[in-house]
């Protein structure tokens, strides 16, 4: 890195005006040589191996059998596609993302406007909301899993609880509790964004508002929730994408049983445990392109700005 | 602005309930862990009887015992992951930040799309790949695929924070004859240090966090971090649940985070506001 030629001139710089267009070149350079690192590696990391996946995924490859490899298309997709487990994980998965991402939109909301809003004891309530969210998602399963668990949970100990209901027993009743622990974990995030998008609204407005009579409900839909907007956009898209993507917490409480898969619990059964890097793969691949899919429909449908790193542009 | 008694009071029960909310996992995992065998399945939320236990048997046996090898992997790949990292984000995050050339929003853009990746994508090609060079169960072999989240994280709040800081300092220092270079490193450095120091943390916690690499990608405790080896522990024999022993190495592996957020809670908001919410 020390030896990046800034000083030099560089030889198509002679014909333009020389400062300027030398000065452009260098820095150029020194900008692509600067990127080039960090490109390469997250190229390296994620994109060969897609790529990869996409290539493994049109092949038969079970490293049980490993003689019976061999291309075949497009079938792998085919089997995924038609098969009941697949639809059944889709289902699982939205199911979960669409639940948790609604409460913590709400809560979180609520969380944001407290914080914003807080007479004392601010800095007590960041700390005690980014336990959840630097907790890590495997203890937090755990925590939640005890807690609901019959034999040693203390839920089922609360009055109004039978004492022998077994949550992770049924789909719903376990559904309800990866929700919660989903929830636990990420509303934090969600509130931690939404104060930051509330810290840039005008309170001029709010002033204003309150001289022409408007109450607190009014302000909060005309003036809190449109400047909100954008903030509320991003924070709503990073949610989405990393609820869609549910694994730790399913893995500890029910491993997927009770048809409680989530596509990529489905994804991990396929290529881990059944070995079948074929299937696995192509299930890989189209969770992938779900995941695109969501992207798109944020930014094109409700017009997300995706951020560009913040300060000025 | 008057504050009625009111309103403090309404302010006061808010805070509790949000206190109690955000706590009670947590203390329902110590409560667990100080348990004894007997009194481990009382579904009583205070422990009628305390012990320690649970945490030296984790311990016992030294290298081969149930966590400290675990504990040992996942603080240094956690950290390896993190300087590579923010190392290699801080050189790209300055280029974004303060050169002109074309592609920024390229890249930008490429690496939010990679941090929004969902890794079990990747798993199956990885677990193919590093089985044929040797990399399966090896800490390289977990440290290159958490670059996938590491490095878009690190670029997005490095960018976030190298942006706000002036520029005029960096010119000063090139019209006093410093070269770019120079500038950057003796000027901009020790300017960025604290945005540097935030991604940091943020890297960290992240790669203390992965699990489906670290399930999928090892398959002993040479290379297992706390995560899995977390979801892999035995009871002491086959007819006893590890319930106290995994409550134990929760609070464990909870207690570097606690730390890092009393200490830091701070820039760890900065940090993670920072790139989302102001472009």
């Amino acid at each position: 890195m020390t030896a990046v030629p800034i000083g030099r001139k560089s030889r198509g710089a002679r014909g333009g005006p020389v400062q300027t267009s030398d000065k452009t070149k260098a820095e150029r350079k020194l900008a692509f040589m600067l990127c080039a690192p960090a490109v390469l590696a997250m190229l390296l990391v994620t994109v060969y191996p897609i790529l990869y996946a996409i290539v493994l995924s049109m092949q038969t490859i079970d490293l049980r059998f490993p003689e019976e490899s061999g291309f075949v298309g497009l079938r792998n997709y085919g089997a995924v596609l038609s098969s009941e487990l697949w639809w059944s994980g889709v289902f699982f998965t939205t199911a979960v993302t669409v639940v948790t991402v609604a409460i913590e939109l709400v809560l979180g909301i609520a969380l944001a406007l407290v914080m914003h809003r807080a007479i004392f004891g601010r800095g007590v309530v960041r700390t005690s909301v980014l336990i959840p969210y630097g907790i890590v998602t495997v203890v937090a399963a755990f925590a939640w899993f005890f807690a609901f668990d019959p034999s040693s949970g203390f839920v089922n100990n609360l009055p109004g609880v039978a004492q022998d209901k077994a949550w992770f027993g049924d789909r719903w009743s376990a559904f309800s509790v990866i929700t919660m622990t989903e929830v636990w974990k990420t509303t934090p995030f969600m509130a931690l964004l939404l104060l930051a998008g509330l810290a840039t609204i005008d309170e001029g407005l709010y002033e204003a508002a309150k001289v022409d009579g408007a109450n607190a409900v009014q302000r909060f839909f005309r003036i809190t929730l449109p400047l909100l907007k954008p903030a509320l956009l991003v924070a709503l898209l990073f949610r989405t994408l990393d609820a869609f993507r549910v694994f730790d917490s399913i893995f500890i409480m029910t491993r997927g049983s009770q048809n409680t898969e989530s596509v990529s619990i489905l994804g991990y059964n396929q290529l881990i445990s059944r070995l079948n890097l074929g299937l696995g793969s192509a299930v890989s691949v189209l969770i992938f392109l779900l995941v695109l899919l969501i992207a798109f429909l944020f930014v094109r449908g409700f017009g997300t700005t995706v951020p560009q790193g913040g300060g000025k542009k | 602005m008057e504050r009625t008694a009111k309103e403090r009071l309404a302010w006061t029960a808010g805070l509790a309930v949000v206190l109690f909310y955000a706590l009670l996992p947590v203390f329902w995992l110590l409560s667990l862990s100080l348990k004894t065998p007997d009194t481990v399945s009382d579904k009583k939320f205070i422990p009628q009887k305390f012990t320690l236990d649970n945490y030296t048997t984790l311990f016992s046996g030294g290298l081969d015992s149930p966590l400290l090898r675990p504990l040992i992997n996942s603080t240094a790949i956690a950290l390896i992951a993190t300087v590579i990292a923010v190392t290699l984000a801080a050189f790209t995050a300055y280029a974004i930040a303060r050169l002109d050339f074309p592609g920024k929003a390229l890249i930008l853009a490429g690496a939010l799309a990679i941090a929004m990746f969902p890794p079990i994508s990747v798993v199956g090609p990885l677990f193919d790949m590093w089985r044929a060079l040797g990399l399966y169960d090896t800490y390289p072999g977990l440290i290159i695929p958490y670059l996938t989240f590491a490095l878009p994280l690190a670029i997005y709040t490095l960018v976030a924070f190298f942006r706000e800081i002036p520029w005029e300092l960096e010119q000063a220092a090139q019209v006093d004859g410093a070269t770019p270079w120079q500038a950057f490193r003796r000027v901009i450095l020790p300017l960025a240090a604290p945005g540097v120091f935030t991604a940091a943390i943020l890297v960290f916690i992240f790669a203390w966090n992965d699990f489906v690499f670290a399930i999928t990608l090892t398959s002993s405790n040479d290379a297992r971090t706390v995560t899995a080896a977390m979801a892999f522990f035995q009871g002491e024999s086959q007819f006893t649940a590890p319930t106290g022993n995994i409550a134990a190495a929760a609070v464990l592996v909870t207690i570097p985070i606690i730390i890092f957020v009393l200490i830091f809670q701070r820039r760890i908001v900065a940090g993670l506001t920072a790139g989302a919410v102001k472009g």
